[in-house]
């Protein structure tokens, strides 16, 4: 069984490194819609995609976060991307590999996916 | 229809959080010689009053502003009584709600479990400002995983920081391991 000691060696190991970021107020908040209809649809590996990318991309200044309806059922997997002095990018009908491509391009690189937008579908 | 009983727990438990829990229990029990799936999620959110837990089974009653239908509710007890199992929900204002589901497995209506971990990961690391209790139980072992615990260690680091976040993964996925392996 794997025991909480080994959370006490992370954390000894974190120290020091903790405090650097304390400033969130310029953070990009990534946001997933996670009530029945996001769920159904298939939000759960979304989410675990963009934690996991964000991650990987060491990307400091990305929060991911959860929601409840946000009253577009017919799009989900919904995400909304929140950059501070830019407008909301609203992204829809997201799987796992349109997130990973989210954050490549749009979160790492800066360039949001025009395809993946709500306005795309539309049209 | 959500299509994993692991869905269900994830959207029993935002509801918990929408009602203001500030705990919330969440235990699955296996057995496998019975062949039954247990879940309960217990928590101390705002809770409902009696009208409101009978409404709360009818698919044309919800108490979100966005439509006018709830189906979480309704399709997890359909799912539960259609395996021959049993769904309850018990309710007190300003004390909390418990929900509880019980699936047999070995019904062909039986919904999979599905990946419980990378649902109790994202629960518990996605609102780490509330406390959580996970029990997982498969043929009388157990493991917990008590968020309590986890906050005294880390103080205010956050359970979304890579570092932690993967150990709470890992720490649900081995355990799981360990307790589902047959003896």
């Amino acid at each position: 069984m794997k025991s909480l000691e080994e959370l006490r060696e992370i954390k000894e190991k974190m120290q020091g490194q903790i405090g650097v970021r304390a400033d969130s107020s310029n953070d990009t908040r990534v946001v997933v819609g996670m009530a029945t209809c996001g769920i159904a649809s298939g939000a759960r590996p979304v989410l675990n995609t963009l934690v996991e990318e964000v991650n990987k991309e060491k990307l400091e200044h990305v929060t991911v976060s959860q929601t409840g309806c946000i009253g577009l059922c017919q799009f989900e997997p919904i995400v909304e991307v929140f950059e501070p002095g830019k407008e909301k990018v609203t992204y829809v009908k997201m799987n796992p590999e349109k997130a990973a491509i989210v954050v490549e391009q749009h979160l790492k690189g800066g360039k949001p996916v025009a395809e993946y937008m709500l306005d795309a579908e539309y049209r | 229809m959500l299509p994993e009983i692991s869905l269900n727990i994830l959207d029993i438990s935002q509801n918990s959080i929408k009602a203001g829990a500030k705990l919330i229990e969440i235990l699955v029990e296996i057995d496998r010689a019975k062949e039954t799936l247990l879940f309960e999620i217990r928590d101390n959110g705002c809770g409902m009053n009696e009208e409101q837990v009978t409404n709360v089974v009818d698919p044309f009653f919800t108490s979100r502003t966005t439509r006018k239908v709830g189906l979480g509710i309704p399709f997890l007890k359909q799912a539960a009584e259609g395996t021959g199992g049993e769904f309850s929900i018990q309710s007190k204002v300003g004390v909390g709600t418990t929900v509880s589901a019980l699936f047999h497995t070995d019904n062909i209506d039986c919904m999979p479990l599905g990946d419980i971990t990378e649902t109790i990961w994202s629960i518990v690391t996605m609102n780490d400002n509330l406390d959580f209790v996970y029990t997982y139980r498969c043929d009388g072992k157990e493991f917990q995983l008590d968020t309590r615990e986890i906050r005294n260690i880390v103080g205010d680091i956050s359970f979304s920081v890579p570092e932690v976040s993967s150990f709470i993964k890992d720490f649900l996925k081995e355990n799981k391991q360990c307790v589902d392996k047959v003896e």
